[in-house]
């Protein structure tokens, strides 16, 4: 795509855009809408748009397979281990009311930081599929 | 402290799942997921001693500390325990048994993935036990069938990934119907727990929301359960996929399901609404006949080994839904027994199987001409593990079938009897059809110089076979335990 200018322009402007409403749709849900699913999907657009555009090498050279697949068990883990760290301080699996001082802001703490889990895994997983179809060629 | 083990049981595989792929070294991962089936597989041996041996028989767990109707209730009695215990146990062996066997048949690249899906897919099965929320019902039967999906099409021929693919559309619609299911009992009621649903259920009369729902459910369930006609994926699934998995899907995944079907029917609806009003049981026990007496013929005429088993799997299927079907406590506890006895007489053989598999990179009949003698041992426990599955005395096939005659006795049901008693003369068939294959067959020149499997195989396997002796002659696990659990469900 070397020959339109503008796409590749205008996709070099949108794409930090784009992953910073990602991050506003992440650590903005729990007051509006928005979570760690919808944020990992635009997080994972702007860079599908970084593969259309500027081709499948480009983008694996920012992140690898490999990497993406560290961060999509990474997400899970995140996820998981809030439950354990709860069980440590002495409350059931994903009680969050013992993760500070107070139960209102515990909760808080709590539902932001497993959705960020949520989005780290939507968003390495929703690539990962794609860099595969992407990768597929016609004797595959 | 005690009731945070309910929970840890799952979580400990779901947590180790992702750590296996950030480990990445197949050896290292290796002894992790080792080190985590024996945490597990405590964990269940303990939680079912402690729910025996109590008082109220259950344990309770308000999963992020919501109370029980409104936040999803863990609750264990002595059948979810009891099924735990099978799940994990299984897990343990399988994994024990796999290390040369998984090198062999899945490519070298894969295997960290294989044990990650094995460990999800273990968390799934456990997860299902021991929840007592619907809708997690439905979440954890679906970890453990994509888990279940990516471990078939692991294999290295291109068939599995065809055997894999049949069974990902059997097993959504499956997971569909039961998720529409719990979504018209939750739109009716307003809640998910299964035993606040239960209570309430109990109170509606005639609401046609309930009957579909059942419908859904039910028929959702029989085809993850396989039973006949909604048992195609089965086969395929079974024989294609590397023996590890086999082995562990015939020994737990069916199972799991019956589990689900036997909670949600007694649970949830009632004995009352499922077998009277409904009348489940005579739909169940025709379906269980013809799903007994189908899979042991087309056993028969298999031609390779791994095909026979998952053909008889279906056929044994039938006996677990056939006790159900009896609606009291001896045809339940025969049914329960059943999942337990053949939780170890069918792994047992599909691993016995991969022995041979190792050796000849065949499971064709033809393939394994006259191995007795140079596989003396392998051979040896196939002989013993068809025994049991025939239900010969003194094998723990032989203690299931036994109370499921008694059962049908109990109910003056002599053509069930005469139904159980020519289906196991069938298995007669089909067990000697391997016997023959393996001592009576002159060898070919091919078979001569075949080495016996090697000892890190044998020794799981061999405990395995020993147990298949051992839980004939002492029943107190597979016949004391499970009538303590069939009293708890039918409560009389």
């Amino acid at each position: 795509m070397k020959h339109h200018i503008i796409l590749r322009i205008v996709s070099k402007i949108l794409i930090p855009i784009i992953m910073l409403f990602a991050l506003y749709v992440q650590f903005h849900g729990d007051f509006g809408p928005g979570g760690g699913f919808q944020a990992g999907v635009i997080f994972a657009s702007a860079l599908i748009l970084h593969v259309l555009v500027f081709g499948l090498e480009n983008t694996q050279k920012v992140i690898k397979s490999t990497t993406l697949q560290i961060f999509a068990a990474l997400g899970v883990l995140i996820f998981a281990g809030v439950g354990v760290v709860t069980m440590l301080l002495g409350g059931e699996f994903l009680n969050y009311n013992y993760l500070a001082k107070s139960a209102v802001s515990g909760q808080h703490l709590g539902i932001l930081i497993i959705e960020l889990g949520v989005g780290i895994t939507v968003a390495s997983v929703i690539l990962l599929i794609f860099y595969h179809f992407a990768g597929l060629k016609a004797d595959d | 402290m005690l009731n945070q083990l309910i929970v840890l049981q799952v979580v400990i595989p779901l947590i180790a799942a992702p750590l296996c792929i950030i480990l990445s070294n197949a050896k290292l991962v290796r002894a992790f997921v080792i080190f985590v089936c024996t945490a597990s597989f405590s964990i269940s041996a303990y939680l079912l001693y402690f729910v025996s041996t109590s008082t109220t028989k259950t344990i309770s767990y308000a999963l992020g500390g919501w109370a029980a109707p409104f936040g999803i209730e863990y609750r264990m009695d002595i059948m979810s325990a009891l099924i735990g215990l099978i799940v994990s146990f299984i897990a343990l062996i399988v994994i024990l048994y796999g290390k040369r066997s998984i090198l062999q048949e899945i490519p070298e690249k894969k295997i960290t993935l294989f044990y990650t899906a094995f460990l999800l897919c273990l968390t799934g099965l456990l997860g299902i036990t021991a929840t007592g929320d619907a809708f997690n019902v439905f979440v954890f039967l679906e970890i453990s069938s994509l888990a279940s999906y990516a471990l078939i099409s692991l294999g290295k021929s291109r068939a599995c990934l065809l055997a894999a693919f049949r069974y990902l559309i059997m097993g959504t619609v499956g997971a569909t119907f039961i998720l529409i299911g719990i979504g018209l009992l939750y739109a009716h009621t307003g809640t998910l727990n299964i035993y606040d649903l239960g209570e309430k259920v109990a109170k509606l009369h005639d609401i046609r929301t309930i009957y579909v729902a059942y419908a859904f459910i039910v028929i959702g369930l029989a085809i993850k359960v396989a039973l006949f006609p909604f048992h195609l994926w089965l086969p395929k699934a079974y024989s294609e996929s590397p023996t590890v998995v086999s082995a562990f899907l015939a020994g737990t995944a069916t199972k799991v399901a019956i589990y689900a079907l036997i909670r949600f029917t007694t649970a949830i609806f009632g004995i009352k609404f499922s077998f009277t009003t409904l009348q489940l049981d005579v739909i169940l026990l025709v379906l269980s006949i013809i799903t007994i007496l189908y899979g042991s013929l087309v056993a028969i005429f298999q031609t390779d080994i791994k095909r026979l088993m998952a053909y008889s799997s279906i056929a044994q299927i039938g006996y677990m839904t056939l006790g159900l079907s009896l609606i009291s406590v001896l045809g339940l506890q025969a049914s329960l027994a059943h999942i337990f006895n053949h939780a170890i007489i069918k792994t047992s053989l599909f691993l016995l199987i991969g022995c041979l598999v190792l050796r000849m990179s065949s499971s064709k009949l033809s393939d394994l001409q006259g191995l007795g003698k140079a596989m003396p041992f392998t051979s040896a426990g196939i002989v013993i593990g068809g025994f049991s599955l025939i239900g010969i005395p003194l094998t723990a096939g032989f203690v299931s079938k036994w109370y499921l005659v008694l059962a049908a006795l109990e109910q003056n049901q002599w053509w069930i009897v005469a139904v159980i008693l020519f289906a196991s003369l069938l298995a007669v068939v089909y067990v000697w059809k391997i016997i023959e294959v393996l001592y009576f067959k002159p060898a070919k020149e091919t078979n001569v110089a075949v080495k016996e499997a090697p000892l890190s195989m044998l020794i799981p396997v061999m405990f395995l076979v020993f147990l298949n002796i051992y839980f004939g002659i002492e029943t107190s696990l597979n016949a004391g335990i499970t009538k303590a659990a069939a009293m708890q469900i039918i409560g009389s």
